[in-house]
């Protein structure tokens, strides 16, 4: 569980298999990506899909994920992304990148 | 069904088998469920987990009164009748009104209210094309899809190949659709997996000076707001 996380934080997808209906693909699966917006509160599929009520309501995001951080023979440029709505559950918040580290070329 | 699926169908068939017993269903009891619902397409595979929980479902709610076969086929009616025109309609609208494209940004579900239309309990994400940037929608899990701006997605939309393939290499896929991107646009895919739904505002093509908005909606087809197409003036 995180808390509020903001546009532009970098996040990495927590790397767990879980039984169950899961709304979150495997190829995203224990991948960074950077918080692209914040989509709002929402009841949590996973449990909708069990015919629980889905409450207390979780935190939406859109992260965005280079295609490179992705898929180790991308053959497309640097700047292909994928964006994936992930519920909060699935991010655990990663430290800002250093100054002068940059993005991977 | 899919074949993940496989397995767990087996054990629902045997599922199937009991609940045909317990209220008598003889159609269901055997195993080709001969009783095709007259608006699904003729499939000669055997029906999967889900497709039995639906009919099986729906026979109940029928054979009890709840609901009437008449109903069942008023909402394939319903669902048949939203049609991508009433996305390019708010394309359009887009393109000649800027303040209308920022609302459609900001808040897609509060803008598309303006045509009457709703999105239920999803959120209507739209994105838009530039120079620089090509948007393409897919959902890799099932087929989530914009229905109430885009209608019922299409076949290629569901299958297998594209919803695997087009966040491995989107440049190939969309390629092979009739796009040839140029390497400097980047290529930008959105896997709409829960409770976003996706549509894309393509660029207005040049030609287009002085439309009014029934004509550009004329050239902003369904494959343009996914993104694996762009409009074309002919």
């Amino acid at each position: 569980m995180t808390g509020k996380l903001e546009a532009g934080d970098r996040v990495r997808i927590a790397s767990v298999n879980p039984p169950g209906h899961r709304r979150t693909p495997f190829y995203i699966r224990g991948k960074e990506g950077v918080i692209e917006r914040a989509c709002g509160e929402f009841a949590n599929p996973e449990e909708l899909g069990h015919g629980f009520d889905g409450l207390p309501k979780k935190r939406l995001y859109r992260v965005r994920f280079k295609q490179t951080d992705l898929w180790a023979d991308y053959t497309g440029g640097p700047a292909d992304t994928v964006d994936v709505d992930v519920y909060e559950h699935w991010l655990q918040p990663l430290p800002a990148k250093p100054q002068g580290q940059g993005d991977r070329a | 069904m899919s074949a993940e699926h496989e397995h767990a169908h087996d054990h629902e068939h045997e599922h199937g088998h009991d609940h045909a017993h317990a209220h008598g269903h003889e159609h269901a009891h055997d195993h080709d469920h001969g009783a095709p619902h007259p608006l699904a397409a003729d499939d000669t595979s055997p029906p999967g987990r889900y497709e039995l929980m639906i009919m099986a479902m729906r026979d109940l709610l029928i054979e009890k009164d709840v609901i009437t076969a008449e109903q069942v086929r008023k909402g394939f009616e319903t669902l048949d009748s939203w049609q991508p025109a009433r996305g390019a309609q708010i394309v359009a609208r887009a393109w000649t009104d800027p303040a209308y494209k920022a609302r459609l940004l900001a808040d897609g579900n509060e803008a598309i209210a303006d045509f009457g239309l709703n999105m239920g309990g999803a959120k209507l994400t739209v994105v838009e094309n530039t120079d620089d940037v090509q948007n393409v929608i897919v959902c890799t899990l099932c087929s989530c899809y914009p229905r109430a701006v885009l209608g019922l997605p299409p076949d290629w939309y569901r299958s297998k190949a594209y919803r695997a393939r087009v966040v491995v290499e989107p440049r190939a896929v969309v390629k092979e659709l009739g796009l040839d991107l140029p390497d400097d646009v980047a290529i930008r895919v959105h896997d709409s997996l829960a409770d976003l739904r996706y549509l894309v505002i393509p660029r207005r093509p040049a030609g287009t000076e002085g439309w009014n908005e029934a004509q550009l909606a004329a050239i902003v087809t369904r494959d343009c707001m996914v993104g694996v197409a762009n409009p074309q003036v002919s």
